[in-house]
This record gives C-alpha cells, sequence and structure tokens, in this order.
C-alpha cells in the first residue's frame, strides 16, 4: 500500500512536469480556474484572510518569500536569490531579488518585507499570518505593542535582509503561506487595498466581482523571464459539485476539483479519464479521541479501536478510493514518514482482546462527534458503528456544522470526533499538535502529554542536521501510531479534473487548487477567447 | 393614499426592530463563532493569542445587552458594523451585491407572472379543456420541483446539449447569463400563480356582475378584460407581492448553484463562517425588501380596487 502511494504521488508530480515541458507553452489566452471552496473570497488582501479559497486568488496577484517546489517536493526562495544561515541556525542573510517590481512599478526592497510582517503583527488586527511572523525574534513583542518594530530583521541594504528567528527550524514553513504576502506599504495604506490589491505576483489585479469571479492581467514585468505565458487569467466562484461538473463537461472552466462520486465518474469516461491530476495532499482524517472520557485514556481501548475499522473497506467502497489508507499522523510526502511501517490491520478479535484487558470485555459507549462531510463526516461514522459493534463500542452520534466541530474540539467538549487536518510540509510543527506544552486550542485536541514525544520534538527542534531531524521526527511519529491518540483514516487524494489545452499544472500537496499560474498555458484549441 | 402609505411605514419599524433583536439573539445563542469557523477547513489552527485579539477587537467578549445596544444605534445611522471575514463596512458588501440580487429577483417574477398568469387565465377560460389540464399539470410540477434539481436541468439541457446558454456565472451582467437562473429561481412562484389566477378568475367568472354584464350583451372580451380581469387582479397582485417580496431570500439555492453573484450567496457563506455582522446586514436588507414590496402592494390595492380607496 505504502509503496503504491508513492507510486501514485511520484507518477501524478513526474506527470505534472512532463505536462509542463513536452511542449513548447504558448503565449496568450486565457486561464479559467475555479474557487470551490465557497461561494465568495473572502479577501484579496492576503494578510486578512487564511483560507484556502482566498490562497488560489493570492498565488496570482502576491507572492511571498519562499515557495512550495512540487516537482521536487521542497521550499524553496522565491523574493531571495540566496541566503546564508549563522552557525547557530538563527540568522538568515537573505540577498533579495533586485528584479521583482509590484504592479504598481515600484522596485521591491527590503523595506517591504519588514513592511508587511510588520502589519502582520499589529496586535490590534489579529492577522492570521502573526503566528508564522512570530518566529522573528521581536516580533511578540511588536503584537503586544511593546515595540514598533521587530528587532529581529534588520535591513543591511536595499536587497539584504537579515532575519534573526528564535527556533531552530526552516523559516520556509513559515513564510511561504499567502498570509505572508509582502506587500507595498503605499498601496496598502490607501483606502479599500482590498479591492484594489497590489503584489507582486504574475498577474495584476483587473476585476473582481464578488460572488463570482477575479480576474487578473498578465503582468509584463514579473521577475520570471517569459512568464507568465496566459494574457488572462479568471478564478470563477464555484461552490457547487454538480454544477461545476456541467460547467467543465461544457468546456467553461479549465479546471475542476472532484468530490468522490465525479472521480468514480470521471475515471470511467474514456475522455473525461485523461485529464485527472491526483495528489496525496498533506491532510490526515482521523478520530481524535478526548483522554477525558475514561475509556479513552487507555491506550489499549484507542488501539483497539485502530484494530476493530476495517478502514481500506471505508475507503474503497465509501470514499470511492478518494483517499489514501492513513499509517500513522504524518502524510507520504513527509520526509519524516516512514516507509517500513504498515497501517493497524482490521482485526476484530485482537481489539476483543485488547478491551478485554482494558477492563471493558462488554465494552462501552462514547459520543461521536461529526459533520455532514461527505469524506470524513457523518457517512464515515455511519459506516463504523456496525464494526465498532462487533467488539461491543457502542456509538452516539452527534451532529454538527464543521464550525461547530472546531469550536468543540477547542474546548475540548467532546468524547470524539471526526475531522480532517493539515499535516505538512513542516513536520515538526505538525507534531506539536501533539507536544505537552501546546494547548488545546492551538490544536492539540487529544491533549496528548507524553515525555518521550515531547523529548523526541525538543530534540528535534535544537538540532540543525535536516537528516538528524527527520530521524527523531520519524521516531516521534512511530510513536504515536503506537500511542493511537486518534484512529488513523485516510490522507486525503486530491483530485483535480483539468481540460486537454491546459498545460502546466503541479499536483501541489499542500493545497492542489493553489497552481502557480506562471506556469500554466492554454493552447490554441481552448475555446476561452 | 397618503395615510395608507403613511400607516405602512409607520407599521415598518417595529417589525425591523423585532427582526433585528430575533436574528440577533438566535445567532448569538448558535453554537460556534467566526473564530472557531476559520479553521473549518482544516488547515488553520487557530493562535490562541490570536483568538483572544480576535475576539476583543470584533466585540464578541461584551455582555449581550451592551452589544446589541451598540448594534441598534449604529444600525439606525447606517453603520452596519464590519465583516469579520473581509473586514470591510457590511455596507460595502452589501452594496456589491444588491444590483445583481434584484436583477436575478425582478426577471425571475418577470417570467413567473409571464407565464403563470397567462397559463392561469387561459385554463380559467376552458375549465376541464385540455389547455386548463395541461397548465395546471405544469403548474403542479412547478410548485413541487426543488430549485436545485429543477437549476442543474435546465443546466443540462440548455448549456450541456443544446448548448444556448452558459451554464453559470455573472458574465458581463448581460440577458444570457441571467435567463437560467431566473427560470429556476422563477418557477416555483409562476405555478403558484398559475393556480391563484386559475381560480381568481374562476371565481369571478361565476359573480353576479359578470352575468349582468353578458346579458347586457356586452362582448365576452370587453366582459373578459374590463371586468373580470380587474376583479381577479387583488388577489393575483397579493400572491405576487408576497412571493416576490420572498424570493430575495429564496435566491440563496439558486444563486450559489449559478455562482450569482446576489445577496443571497453572499448570506450563505456569512452564516456558515458566522460572520455576524454580515448575515445581520444581509437578513435586514431582505425584510426592506419585503416590507417595500408589501408596502407598493397595499398602494396597489387601492389602484386597483375602488372599494378599497373609499373605505377607510
Amino acid at each position: 500500500m505504502r509503496r503504491l502511494i508513492w507510486l501514485a504521488v511520484s507518477a501524478a508530480a513526474a506527470l505534472a512536469v512532463v505536462t509542463a515541458s513536452a511542449q513548447t507553452p504558448r503565449k496568450g489566452g486565457t486561464i479559467r480556474m475555479t474557487a470551490p471552496y465557497a461561494a465568495s473570497f473572502g479577501s484579496l488582501d492576503p494578510h486578512v484572510t487564511p483560507r484556502a479559497q482566498d490562497d488560489i486568488v493570492n498565488k496570482a496577484i502576491h507572492r511571498t518569500l519562499y515557495n512550495w517546489d512540487t516537482a521536487n517536493a521542497k521550499l524553496v526562495l522565491e523574493l531571495a536569490k540566496s541566503v546564508s544561515v549563522s552557525d547557530d541556525g538563527l540568522v538568515y542573510t537573505y540577498k533579495l531579488r533586485d528584479d521583482a517590481y509590484f504592479h504598481n512599478g515600484r522596485k521591491m526592497t527590503a523595506d517591504d518585507l519588514i513592511y508587511s510582517y510588520t502589519r502582520i503583527m499589529d496586535g490590534s488586527k489579529g492577522y492570521p499570518g502573526a503566528r508564522y511572523v512570530r518566529l522573528i525574534k521581536g516580533a511578540t513583542e511588536v503584537e503586544k505593542g511593546q515595540a514598533k518594530e521587530i528587532s529581529g530583521l534588520r535591513k543591511i541594504d536595499d536587497f539584504t535582509l537579515e532575519m534573526t528567528i528564535t527556533d531552530k527550524v526552516d523559516p520556509g514553513y513559515y513564510f511561504f503561506n499567502g498570509s505572508t504576502a509582502i506587500l507595498p506599504r503605499e498601496e496598502v495604506e490607501k483606502p479599500n487595498f482590498a479591492a484594489h490589491p497590489i503584489g507582486l505576483g504574475p498577474f495584476k489585479f483587473k476585476e473582481h466581482i464578488p460572488g463570482s469571479r477575479v480576474v487578473a492581467e498578465r503582468f509584463d514585468k514579473f521577475y520570471k523571464p517569459g512568464k507568465p505565458y496566459a494574457d488572462t487569467l479568471q478564478v470563477l466562484i464555484m461552490a457547487e459539485a454538480a454544477a461545476r461538473d456541467v460547467a467543465f463537461r461544457n468546456k467553461e472552466i479549465d479546471t475542476s476539483i472532484l468530490g468522490p462520486a465525479q472521480y468514480v465518474a470521471y475515471r470511467a469516461d474514456p475522455v473525461l479519464s485523461k485529464g485527472i491530476l491526483e495528489v496525496a495532499e498533506m491532510f490526515t482524517r482521523s478520530m481524535p479521541m478526548n483522554p477525558a472520557f475514561k475509556p479513552f485514556a487507555d491506550k489499549r481501548v484507542r488501539q483497539a479501536i485502530n484494530y476493530a475499522i476495517d478502514s481500506d473497506l471505508i475507503i474503497k467502497r465509501l470514499v470511492k478510493d478518494k483517499a489514501y489508507r492513513a499509517v500513522s499522523w504524518l502524510p507520504p510526502s513527509s520526509p519524516a514518514f516512514d516507509k517500513t511501517m504498515k497501517p493497524y490491520p482490521y482485526d476484530p478479535e485482537k481489539a476483543k482482546k485488547l478491551l478485554a484487558e482494558a477492563g471493558y470485555p462488554n465494552g462501552f459507549e462514547f459520543e461521536w462527534t461529526t459533520s455532514q462531510n461527505e469524506s470524513w463526516g457523518l457517512p464515515i461514522v455511519e459506516a463504523v458503528i456496525p464494526m465498532l459493534a462487533k467488539v461491543g463500542i457502542k456509538v452516539k452520534p452527534k451532529l454538527v456544522e464543521v464550525t461547530v466541530l472546531t469550536e468543540i474540539a477547542m474546548k475540548g467538549e467532546h468524547q470524539a470526533y471526526i475531522g480532517s487536518s493539515l499535516t505538512g510540509p513542516d513536520s515538526l510543527a505538525t507534531l506539536r499538535c501533539f507536544y505537552s506544552k501546546t494547548p488545546r486550542t492551538a490544536c492539540n485536541y487529544t491533549s496528548f502529554n507524553n515525555p518521550d514525544f515531547d523529548k523526541l520534538l525538543d530534540d528535534a527542534g535544537q538540532t540543525t542536521d535536516a537528516a538528524k531531524r527527520n530521524d527523531l521526527l520519524k521516531k516521534a511519529n512511530n510513536l504515536l501510531y503506537d500511542e493511537a491518540p486518534v484512529w488513523f483514516f485516510n490522507y486525503n487524494k486530491a483530485v483535480m479534473a483539468y481540460q486537454p489545452w491546459i498545460h502546466g499544472l503541479q499536483a501541489n500537496p499542500t493545497e492542489i487548487t493553489h497552481q502557480y499560474p506562471e506556469d500554466i498555458w492554454v493552447d490554441a484549441t481552448s475555446p476561452a477567447k | 393614499m397618503l395615510l395608507v402609505l403613511g400607516r405602512r411605514l409607520a407599521n415598518v419599524i417595529p417589525t425591523l426592530v423585532a427582526v433585528i433583536a430575533l436574528v440577533f439573539l438566535l445567532f448569538s445563542v448558535l453554537p460556534g463563532s467566526f473564530i472557531s469557523g476559520m479553521g473549518e477547513d482544516g488547515r488553520t489552527t487557530i493562535d490562541p493569542a490570536v483568538m483572544e485579539r480576535m475576539r476583543k477587537e470584533m466585540g464578541l467578549d461584551d455582555p449581550l445587552p451592551q452589544r446589541f445596544a451598540q448594534y441598534l444605534m449604529h444600525t439606525v445611522t447606517g453603520d452596519l458594523g464590519k465583516s469579520f471575514r473581509t473586514r470591510e463596512p457590511v455596507t460595502t458588501l452589501i452594496g456589491q451585491r444588491v444590483w445583481p440580487s434584484l436583477k436575478l429577483v425582478f426577471a425571475a417574477m418577470s417570467f413567473a407572472i409571464l407565464v403563470g398568469v397567462t397559463l392561469g387565465f387561459l385554463a380559467a377560460l376552458r375549465p376541464g379543456s385540455l389547455v386548463d389540464t395541461v397548465s395546471m399539470v405544469f403548474a403542479i410540477s412547478g410548485l413541487s420541483l426543488s430549485q436545485f434539481w429543477f437549476g442543474l436541468m435546465l443546466m443540462y439541457l440548455f448549456a450541456l446539449k443544446l448548448q444556448w446558454l452558459p451554464s453559470f456565472g455573472y458574465g458581463d451582467g448581460g440577458l444570457t447569463h441571467l435567463i437560467l437562473p431566473a427560470i429556476a429561481l422563477g418557477v416555483g412562484p409562476m405555478a403558484l400563480l398559475a393556480r391563484t389566477t386559475r381560480a381568481a378568475v374562476l371565481d369571478v367568472l361565476n359573480a353576479d356582475f359578470v352575468r349582468t354584464a353578458r346579458s347586457k350583451g356586452m362582448s365576452e372580451r370587453r366582459v373578459v378584460t374590463w371586468h373580470v380581469l380587474r376583479n381577479a387582479l387583488v388577489l393575483v397582485v397579493t400572491i405576487v407581492g408576497l412571493q416576490f417580496g420572498s424570493l430575495m431570500g429564496a435566491a440563496v439555492v439558486v444563486e450559489k448553484l449559478f455562482a450569482w453573484p446576489g445577496v443571497g450567496s453572499l448570506l450563505v457563506d456569512s452564516v456558515f463562517q458566522r460572520d455576524m455582522p454580515a448575515v445581520q446586514g444581509c437578513i435586514l436588507m431582505i425584510v426592506l425588501f419585503f416590507l417595500a414590496i408589501n408596502t407598493l402592494v397595499d398602494i396597489a390595492y387601492v389602484v386597483i380596487d375602488p372599494r378599497i380607496r373609499y373605505g377607510r
């Protein structure tokens, strides 16, 4: 299974790269992408919003210090040409690009990075990107109103920036997030910046019809020579999967995100099946168990639940193979993923034995909080109920909205809930959700507390040797597997359907809808004007 | 006329206050908040410090009566607050959506009146005939159809199969993008109007004054247009008013399906993300529209029916 996952991930990434390079890109044309996660965009000011929906547009208009390189599965510098790191791993000196221009024609300098990161730390605004910028020394003081400047940021010259950070981590994981985009002060301080966003991206803003679309045009002074290829980029809001399906088949859109039902239909169609991009996204679907509920405080009970559920069957029949079986918490794209690990097998007898050893020979009853989500919600819970009943565990499903689910998880007002969590690309940050000092509100929803796990994470945070760090994180992830604070269900398989005339799409495992539109081009067969 | 208008406007104020209070209270007791909603896509873990600051900035920690009093005072001055989600004034957000919403609602109602009243009228003139049967089957089907399913079928037929119209979106705001969502939204009121018109016309056709008019030797055309139609209109206008007023709120499903940028789709997103100021603003807007239409209907009664004009 793991081999298959890896093959699929590699093949998808390779296919994406091959698709882009096999033909000569054509200049001109219109790219029509879809924004499928809501009926509107939150904001075109990237500092205001952390949502995946908004980042689809932000990737076109704005840029961050780092980017995710899908082909090589790593973070790369985007707004800097090079970086040097001090021996203690805490001081980063960036040689910034001297050819990056904002859409208003002004050249980007180190001042813009300092301004942007300082703006994000405005404590009175509560910008979501603050959780990343807080890595920089002195950022917290600005957030608390104790300082006006971030002491860890120092401009050496217009194109050299020194950044001192507080932890020995790769800042790339922090500064590739859309909510840390670099913005021009003079434009941000004008009224209505979000209505007329100016950024460093390959496309400049042209039009936003709220609830319908964003249109952007090629920015000729973009710093990557010859790019972008297309003249126009349209990001069309299409929150309804069925409507998206009709529009895609009608050739009105170039890309579409598929749900499980459509995935089956598209795979079975001889034409549509030729345009499917798949990737194991860095999301882990699971059932976190609250140890405050007595049975779940016992590791054997948590393991029993993992043995009692036939996850493969659910993935095949219910999720229609639009997921990869979860082994542990970290997804296979993580460098700390242990390829030798095997998922919990379906073994009800072993589950019964473990329950008996834990003092529950006749099982117990628990309340399972769930949303309506088709891939990690009520349908899954309903499928699991009879499996757990076989080992004597009764389930009382409690249906809530997704918004409420998060609140319940943060307050710990659950015995168990089923959800989807971002588990990459930063494996250390991902595993910190099980660090004992991480509060529940900041993602330790299982109140996990294990000194051995904490030590592994502490050690991983102290070392600057990447191989050693990965080894420590691998051990921590394997420890989680054994402790089973959650039922490890699946890793999301994101699926994007694309038209035959569009090229250069990337199977981005951080979020498949987050494409780098400068690499995308459409050939002459596109029906879009 | 002015007195009727004055009375109606005086009634609007307590209705509005009641609606504002109800929406405010309902959303205050609903579980979930904007901040917890930020984590709904599974990718955003909310930093506790940021959460605390956001709650403070958004005034979510203030006591409920204080929040309500502030909201009421600001609303009276036309300030609907700032959206939690976009951090823009709610009036700006709604202002961007009003025109597409009005276009859709007027187009849907025009379709409903044109088709529904015509069908109902024709059916009533030939009761029991094939026209009557077909019209009523059409009307009952229209009432039973789910907007979502019907919209999808329209997309499938007119966009995918016949390639006559675009399947979704706002385009340049022109007619081609408007037709399918307008029909999907208008089919329910159309069906209701067809049935109401038929019943109203049949009722009037059997009235004494119609018999008298016929016995005077008045032509059938004149009887129908002068006596029957005008008298049947009172009931039809009532239904038109009620349907028209509620269409703005009912457009939620159609707007989302067709990616139409109206108030309905803004409301849906705002509800799911617990963007309270935006939700309150949208509902206020929908209620105002409903009240405005009903006030116009009251005035229309006076114009159509002389008995109402003199019966104060």
